[in-house]
This record gives C-alpha cells, structure tokens and sequence, in this order.
C-alpha cells in the first residue's frame, strides 16, 4: 500500500517535471479571458474564432469560457467585477448595454483599447444601423458588436400550400398577413402564426419599423429620464390585432422565448417571426421548404418601413487590467472584425456581418443567390439611415422592463386585458422602474 | 431531584458550541445584516456607487400592487403544496402501514421520488404538460380539454402546485409511516374491541397521537414551499403568465439576479425574513398549545 502510494507520487512528480516546459512557454504568452454565452453550434463556432485567433499569433493566448445564458453570463461578469476576479472580455447581451455603459468604473470603452494599443481601427467600417446600439451619441464605440441579428419572417411554404394558400402570396405588409391568415385558419392550419421575443418583435422593433419612439429621449440615448412611449397609436393598433389573432387562433401564443421555433421546426406553425438567427437551426432541422421575407408592416402608418433594429451581444472590455493584456484584447478585436472571420460568421449563424466589407464579401462569393433570403435582413437594417426612433434602445432595468412587457403582452393575448389597458399598465410600471436606474446611477 | 451535568468554566462549553455558532453566524446573521443594510441603498449593479434612499425601497414595493399580489400568490401556493403534500403522504401511511407484506417494497419506491432534484422534478412535470408535445396535454385534448399553461394563470399554478409536492410527498410518507409504527397496538385494539370502525379508530386515535410529527411537517413544508420550490418555478414557468406564480422568493432572485436591481431585491428579503419568523412565531405559540406530546 504504501510502497504503492510512493510510486504514485513518484509519477506524479515526473509527470510535473515532463509538462513544466510547456507550463513556463504558455506563461510567456499573454493570456486574455473571455466570457460568453453560446452553446451547441454557436459555441463551437466561438471556440474555432479563438483557436484560429490563438494559432495566428504567438504573443496572446485567449481563454474563451462558456458562462450559461445571457442573463447568467452577465451576472457572472458582474459578480466577478465584485471580487476583483473579473475577465478581459465580456459578452453582453444588447438589454444590458445601458448597464454596461452607466457603469464607468467598470469597462474600458473599446474605442480607448484601440486607440491605445495603437491597432488600426476605423469606427467607419462597421454598420452604421448595428454599432449605433453600442456608440454614443458623440460617435465613440463604446462595445464592439459581436453577434447581431433583426427579425424577419419565416416562411412555411409547404404547409401554406397545404392550406390552400399560394406560397409566394404577398407578405410585406401586416394587412396582407391578416388576410393569408384568415385563409390559413380556414384552409385548416393549427398553427397559423407564431413568434419567439414578443417584446423584441411586436414593440421594440415595430416601433423603430414605423418610426414611432418606444421611449423619450430618443429612447433613452439622449438621457437617463426618458419614459416609455409604448402605448402609442401604432404600437397599440398593432397589438390589439394580434390580440383578435390570438382569441381568433391564428396566432398561437408558446411562451416568452423563443420556444415557438420548435414548433415551427416541426412543420406545425405556417408563419414564424423570429430573428435571423435562427436560420442555423431552421435550416439543419426543417423538413419542408421555407423562405425568408421581409418583417411585415402596416402599410396604413407608413407607405414604407423604416430599418429594424438588432438584437444579440456585443463585446464588453473591463477595466482593471495591465496594459499589455489590454494589447492583446485589441488584437482579437481587431482579428474579429476582419472581413473573413465576419463573412464566415455571417454566412454560417444568420447573424448580421458586421462591417461592410463582410457583407461585400458574401455577396460576392455568390453566398446569397445559392441561399435565397439570407440578405433580407442585412437590406432591411441598411436600407434606411437610423432615426432617432430607430438606432436602438438604452434603457436602464430593461431586462425587467422586459418582463414586464411580457406580463402585459400575455394579459392581452389570454384576453384579459385590452392592448391599451395593458400598455398603459406597462408603462406606468416600466417607468417605475426606470426611475429607480435614473436613482441609482445619479 | 434534577439531574443536571454542569461545566467548570466557560472555555469548553464555548468550544462545543462555536461550530454551531460560526456557521450561524457567516452564513445567516452576516449575510441578514449585510441584507438590511443593503435595502436602504439603491446601488449600481457592480457595486461602484450606491445611493441612500432610507426607507425608499420598501415604500417602492408597498406601492407596488403586484408585490402584494405576490403575497397572496405565495399564501396559495403554499398552502396548495402543504395541503397536496401532507394529505397524500398521510393517505399512503396508513394504507403502506396496513399491508402485512410487501410493505418495505411500497415503501422503498414511494421514498425514490425523494431523490429527485426540484429543477429535474419541474422539467419532468414540463415535459408531461408541454401545451404542444407533452403526453398528459395530448390525452387532456384527446377528451376535448384544451390545457394551456403558457396562457392560464390556473392551470399554470396547477402545475407548479404538483409539481413541487410530488417528489415532497415521499419526505412526508417517510415521517408519517414512523410515527403511525409507533402508535401503540394496544390501544388500537382496545378500541377495536370497543367496535369502534377503522376510520372511527384512525381519526380519535391515530389522528392525535401523530399531531406532534403533523405539527413538525406543517412547519418543514411551508418553509419548504416558500423556498426551496424556486427550481420548480424556475424551470416550469418563470414566474408567468403574467404574475400567476411570482411567489415571494421567486421574485427576489428575478428582480435581484435578472434584473440588477440589488436595493429592491434586497428589501424584499428583509420582509420575507420576517414574514417567515412571524410565521414561525405564530406556528409555534398557537398550533404548538394543540399539539399532544
């Protein structure tokens, strides 16, 4: 027993001394920590980003760690700030970019890592309708967007000719739908229509689709006492149709997520708003023929629609750290941005390009004409420059803002409550809320 | 006479009783204390800079009429989850404790449940009741019921309700199948003998002389149901639809640890902290004087 235990140790050691010398060269390299929040494909795909990153040169090493949802791995950034713990990258999902931005002491504004570490960056490069989500309004970049997306419409075609329906019917605009989907309920569908992020689809980005403010203070960008300005004419037009779709069983509510995919996955549901992004999921698992479309609009508010706004994360730098790790952080950044890596990421996820040049790129690889609809949502973020009802949201709390949308999206779908009884509630209780962050951030 | 075993001095008593005491005091009066201080602050989520609000917090969530709606969500629920629990429980005692054989088979498998984790529980139960693929919600539409527990605040609670009392039923089955072992035959018999039938026997007899260990789950179960019935939530409902199962603490963790709001969540375990000692208080000082020994 004993003689067995010292031969353990004994190998043990060995074992030590064997793996020192690559202990002592992976120390001489920089080491710069990343958080994220993907799994499955996704996560596979970061994980390729930082390995092709960590081959293409010899000074940094990036540790990418997966940190649960964006929820959690936010929460697990904060938690390490706390403890003096925290990494050099952080991933955030877009509801908590005003947290992220009214926590000075806490992140160091991309545009300063670049700057400082002397690699070539030109703000100019990115999307103007994607960085404004994470650029001030004097043009600083404060995050580096990493995986945006914009809602789209997703297109059953099989099960609408099952109905009766003719697939390539005119779906552009929210009175063109309500009338397919009459045909549809009638031609026999379960599962006329149906969403994933209510709040994202059917009020962020309708408002900024119509170009009607969603908050005051050009939706908070301009100021921490900006209001909810939900219960407009267009939002509240809006919901109370689909509130009749969801009492009429037209539209099938599924939860507060995106748990409708599956059931569009499966062929059940004919119509699916839902963000670009799933095309990697749609397209491994649909069994049918589907087509991407333009959001719809109501044509009786606007003759056309203004750009959608994204959704998705974007790359937090904290503060905290030595300046050559900080080096380090601005070469991934930059390697991220290139047109390559983008143009893959883009043609792989359904996720937006993020510069220009990506976009070019794919469309001059002939990736678009192969997979029809996969520009859609590019054209409709950049067909139109920004307004100030359209850039983006900067809202405190908003990930309980959020809920409570929800809360009140779901009161009206049950039938409980009329959209405006419901909105109003929303903002009275949504603006509650804001003032608190309007306190704490004081 | 009283027979009491004295200490010379202070120093060993102390020793005995630090562990007990170290661990009380790190992990539930420092975390308190740091609790109700922190509900007088509203801070930044990465703890940079807090303002003082005094009681600013609390008149917040008085004000807040879904926080009240949220008391009367959790006084339902619990007492749905200790009603479903104990009820059961006692029921497959008596029965279990009635079979002469087989009677250790019965009651290893009624125990297993036990071992599930809530979180697994509730994703089981989710799986069942799933509105579009769950097995239950197929047969439910099969006989022309519609079950929709994304949009019914009923059926919903419905679900949560079971759902955090199925796997708590084998802990209750446990204690009650004890003391029902522990009920003297004899007196049993002589009421038999009296003529007094099984159920006549069970609610004069048996009834009473488990009312110390009934008393003993009624307390473990509520604050089992305020608690640890979090993962159950989580998983099954998040809270919805709208607020229908928002329980106390479910609350906590969402506006705390989703939402960043530390000053809110904070003040909300204060109140819970004392809700749970005021229920205890009463439990003890009322229902205790009915409890036979």
């Amino acid at each position: 027993m004993k003689k067995n235990l010292l031969g353990t140790l004994g190998v043990l050691s060995l074992t030590g001394a064997l793996l020192a010398p690559s202990v002592a060269m992976a120390q001489a390299q920089t080491e710069v920590q990343f958080w994220h929040a993907f799994t499955g494909r996704l996560g596979e795909l970061v994980a390729e980003q930082v390995a092709d990153f960590n081959a293409s040169q010899n000074d940094y090493v990036v540790v990418a760690s997966h940190k649960g949802n964006y929820t959690e791995t936010l929460n697990a950034g904060i938690a390490a700030f706390r403890a003096d713990e925290q990494p050099h990258i952080l991933m955030v999902f877009e509801v908590g970019t005003a947290t992220m931005m009214t926590a000075g002491g806490a992140v160091k504004p991309v545009y300063e890592v670049m700057a400082e570490s002397g690699a070539s960056f030109d703000p100019d490069a990115y999307i103007g309708a994607v960085k404004g989500y994470y650029t001030t309004t004097e043009g600083e970049m404060l995050s580096l967007p990493f995986n945006s997306s914009t809602p789209v419409l997703w297109v059953n075609r099989d099960a609408m000719s099952a109905a009766g329906v003719d697939p390539d019917t005119d779906l552009s605009t929210w009175e063109q739908v309500d009338v397919v989907l009459e045909q549809l309920k009638a031609g026999g569908a379960s599962c006329p229509l149906v969403t994933a992020w209510q709040s994202w689809i059917h009020l962020e980005n309708l408002s900024a689709y119509h170009d009607v403010p969603f908050a005051s203070k050009s939706n908070g960008f301009a100021g921490l006492d900006t209001e909810l300005m939900i219960n407009g004419e267009a939002q509240l037009a809006h919901l109370s149709k689909m509130g009749e779709w969801a009492r009429d069983g037209k539209f099938i509510y599924t939860g507060r997520r995106n748990e409708g995919g599956a059931n569009f996955r499966s062929g059940e549901c004919v119509l699916f708003t839902e963000s670009s992004a799933g095309y990697a999921g749609i397209s491994d698992e649909a069994e049918f023929d589907f087509e991407v479309r333009p959001l719809p609009y109501w044509k009786a508010l606007v003759d056309s629609p203004q750009n959608t706004i994204i959704g998705g994360a974007s790359l937090w730098v904290m503060s905290g750290h030595e300046d050559d790790e900080y080096k380090g952080v601005a070469e991934f950044l930059s390697f991220l941005s290139t047109s390559d890596v983008q143009a893959a990421w883009h043609q792989n996820t359904g996720y937006l390009p993020i510069t220009a040049e990506a976009g070019e790129a794919t469309r001059a690889s002939g990736f678009y004409d192969e997979n029809p609809g996969t520009d859609i949502a590019l054209i409709q973020m950049t067909s139109k420059k920004p307004t100030a009802n359209s850039k983006g949201l900067r809202l405190g709390f908003f990930d309980q803002i959020r809920g409570v949308i929800d809360e009140e999206l779901e009161a009206i779908w049950a039938g409980d409550k009329s959209a405006k009884e419901a909105m109003d509630s929303a903002k009275t209780r949504g603006d509650a809320l804001l003032r608190r962050f309007e306190t704490a951030n004081r | 006479m009283e027979k009491r075993v004295t200490f010379r001095g202070w120093g060993l008593p102390f020793f005995l009783i630090a562990p007990q005491i170290i661990v009380t005091v790190v992990f539930f009066f420092y975390p308190a204390i740091q609790a109700l201080w922190q509900s007088l602050f509203i801070p930044d989520p990465f703890g940079l800079s807090s303002q003082f609000v005094g009681l600013g917090n609390f008149i917040f969530l008085l004000n807040d009429e879904f926080y009240a709606a949220s008391f009367l969500t959790t006084a339902v629920f619990s007492t749905l989850v200790t009603v479903c629990t104990m009820v059961p429980a006692l029921f497959l005692a008596v029965v279990a404790d009635r079979l002469i054989k087989g009677s250790g088979t019965y009651r290893t498998l009624l125990i297993w449940p036990y071992a599930v984790a809530p979180a697994v529980a509730g994703v089981l139960w989710l799986f069942m009741f799933n509105t579009r693929v769950g097995l239950v919600s197929w047969y439910l539409g099969q006989i022309g019921y519609d079950w929709n527990h994304v949009l019914n605040g009923g059926e919903a609670m419905g679900l949560v309700v079971v759902a955090s009392a199925w796997g708590r039923i084998s802990y209750n089955f446990l204690f009650f199948f004890a003391a029902l072992q522990a009920v003297p035959r004899s007196v049993i018999e002589a009421a038999a003998i009296d003529g007094a039938r099984f159920w006549r026997r069970f609610f004069t007899i048996v009834l009473p002389l488990l009312s110390p260990i009934t008393f003993f789950l009624l307390v473990v179960n509520i604050v089992y149901s305020f608690f640890e019935t979090f993962g159950v939530i989580h998983t099954i409902t998040a809270g919805g639809p709208q607020q229908s199962t928002t329980i106390l603490v479910y609350k906590v963790f969402s506006d705390g640890f989703v939402g960043q709001d530390l000053g809110s969540s904070s003040a909300q375990s204060v109140i819970l902290l004392v809700i749970v000692g005021l229920l205890t208080v009463i439990q003890f000082k009322y229902i205790e004087k009915r409890v036979h020994y």
